[in-house]
């Protein structure tokens, strides 16, 4: 790819980027950055590049433990954004079942 | 190993690649709506998966057994810290993985430093540049965002720390990291190993001594710039790597965190430059209190605080920070559920500093289990105030004093405010009448319509929810 393609993705991708984002409601922003977290551990796929093709004894190192940054980001960011936004689409519970609740007690 | 294998950077390959960034674009789409937005959130993991395992399947990648190490341990750690976190500590874990982010992406710069100095040919500028760049950033986030850990997780002060002629060293710092990364560039048919970790040290020193002086209050701006930052230097690691998906990914964080950081320091009514280089997020808050004069205000206890809200028709809460520290989350929603029987409608307030990161305090209320349709912006509540009966201020402080607007000397003159004051009356649960962050006396308290709850906010909101209950 050559450097001006790749300058036309990136000007492109700031475009989309703020379009989207600046769309994303202020209660979501949390969920936000911990999805852009795990987004951005697509770093790993450097790590694994540096891994698959070394033949160094540094290289093995500084690849394995960027592997290992890359997946904390990736796993742990999806699955924090999911567990957050299980909250905000739990349902809220209907009135009635609430007061049949206080009712019982 | 695998029967199928891709060209390194092949036509397959990229257009893979082209689908996992187009399925990150479309899961963050999709995170526009509380309703849609976990499916949005398995959109973008998909496409995730899409770019490893493309990745995975590159004709002559080996070394598996270090693949499956380095996947195993960072799946282990990044499993277990989801599961256990609890919603308080977001922030530190936001911190935590800007850190690591930024931590791989100095890491790939400095082995792709090596790889070419080993293939013994010109460093080509396209990538020696752009490996320069991840590498400064990279490390820079990485130091500061650890330092925005510990001070989150009160391992270390969050008061600021500041060493004398701190702006000096900074600049001197920053002035030799140019110079290096010059002298790099320049000397791109052989560059020097040394050199260039010696670039990534002082960019670390770089990152501890800007986060250090930073005080608590300023943490959600700090958090929001790393996010930008770590956005930016895997962008600048898939111009050096030639990956698109990296290039375009990095670019979406890069956005977010950028626009991130201009919400949060417009709601504080500063720059991001005054942040960072000046201490004042937190700097007087313990000392200030002592000289100001009592001024007379009007005190009250839970059951008075009950017969109000119990008799209004509508009610605003109006919660801080301090409501998170107490735990009180939960007694709240059970207040504002007891006035809701009894018809009374209960929205809540949110001012876009009222966590300790963009959107914190909507993830601290989701998870009490408060409908997200009564979380209101600060916009969209404000024109209501004339027609509130009662405000509760709970465990928030410097959001709600006029002062910003009222008095143009006051220090957070100009900043935007949740407009309180403009309500029928105003009950605000504190401890004391001390002031908040910015150091400074509260002109809401003593207000004539303004009534002072003093105690522990969760203990007072429990025992204002009994109370509207025996009424």
């Amino acid at each position: 790819m050559s450097l001006m393609t790749e300058i036309t993705i990136f000007v492109l991708a700031v475009f989309v980027g703020f379009e989207v984002i600046s769309k994303v409601p202020t209660t979501l922003h949390t969920p936000l950055m911990s999805q852009t977290n795990a987004i951005h551990g697509i770093v790993m796929l450097g790590g694994l590049i540096v891994v698959g093709f070394a033949n160094d004894g540094v290289e093995y190192v500084i690849g394995t433990i960027a592997i290992a940054f890359g997946a904390i980001n990736i796993v742990g960011g999806f699955m924090v954004t999911d567990r957050m936004l299980g909250m905000f689409s739990r349902k809220p519970r209907p009135k009635a079942e609430a007061d049949a609740k206080k009712g019982a007690g | 190993m695998i029967e199928a294998v891709l060209k390194p950077g092949g036509d397959a390959a990229t257009a893979l690649y082209i689908v996992a960034f187009s399925l990150f674009i479309i899961g963050i789409k999709q995170g526009t709506h509380p309703t849609t937005a976990k499916r949005g959130n398995l959109i973008a993991a998909a496409g995730m998966a899409v770019a490893v395992v493309t990745t995975l399947l590159l004709d002559g990648m080996g070394n598996w057994g270090l693949i499956v190490l380095g996947l195993g341990i960072g799946t282990a750690i990044g499993v277990i810290a989801s599961i256990r976190v609890q919603m308080t500590e977001m922030p530190q874990m936001v911190a935590l993985y800007n850190g690591v982010g930024g931590g791989a992406v100095a890491l790939i710069a400095w082995s792709e430093i090596r790889h070419g100095i080993s293939l013994g040919e010109d460093f080509p500028l396209d990538s020696l540049i752009p490996v320069i760049f991840a590498g400064i950033v990279g490390s820079v986030s990485f130091w500061g965002s650890n330092i925005a850990f510990a001070k989150l997780q009160d391992l270390i002060p969050t008061r600021p720390i500041a060493a004398p002629g701190q702006q000096v060293i900074n600049a001197v710092l920053l002035l030799a990291i140019i110079v290096i990364s010059v002298v790099l560039a320049v000397d791109h048919e052989s560059p020097s190993q040394g050199l260039f970790i010696l670039l990534l040290v002082l960019a670390a020193i770089l990152g501890n001594l800007v986060v250090l002086p930073i005080g608590g209050a300023d943490m959600p701006v700090v958090i929001s710039l790393l996010n930008a930052f770590t956005g930016l230097s895997a962008a600048a690691a898939g111009f050096a790597l030639d990956n698109v998906a990296l290039i375009v990914a990095g670019t979406l964080v890069g956005s977010s965190g950028t626009i991130l950081t201009m919400e949060m320091a417009t709601a504080m009514n500063r720059s991001v430059s005054n942040i960072l280089f000046s201490g004042f997020g937190g700097a007087p808050s313990g000392g200030g209190g002592g000289s100001t004069e009592e001024r007379p205000h009007v005190s009250i206890g839970a059951q008075d605080a009950a017969i109000k809200l119990a008799y209004a028709d509508s009610v605003v809460i109006v919660p801080g920070y301090g409501l998170a520290v107490a735990q009180a989350q939960h007694a709240i929603k059970e207040v504002a559920d007891e006035l809701e029987k009894r018809g009374v409608t209960v929205n809540y307030a949110i001012h876009p500093v009222a966590g300790r990161m963009p959107g914190h305090m909507n993830v601290l209320l989701a998870e009490a289990d408060v409908p997200y349709e009564n979380l209101k912006e600060m916009e969209e509540i404000n024109p209501e105030m004339p027609r509130t009966d009662v405000a509760v201020v709970v465990g928030a402080n410097d959001v709600t004093n006029p002062a910003a607007k009222n008095d143009p000397d006051s220090p957070i003159a100009g900043m935007p405010i949740i407009e309180v004051n403009e309500a029928q009356q105003v009950i605000v649960i504190k401890r004391s009448l001390s002031p908040g962050f910015a150091g400074i006396d509260n002109d809401l308290f003593y207000e004539p319509n303004t009534s002072m709850l003093f105690a522990d906010a969760k203990a007072a909101a429990a025992e204002i929810a009994a109370e509207i209950g025996n009424l």
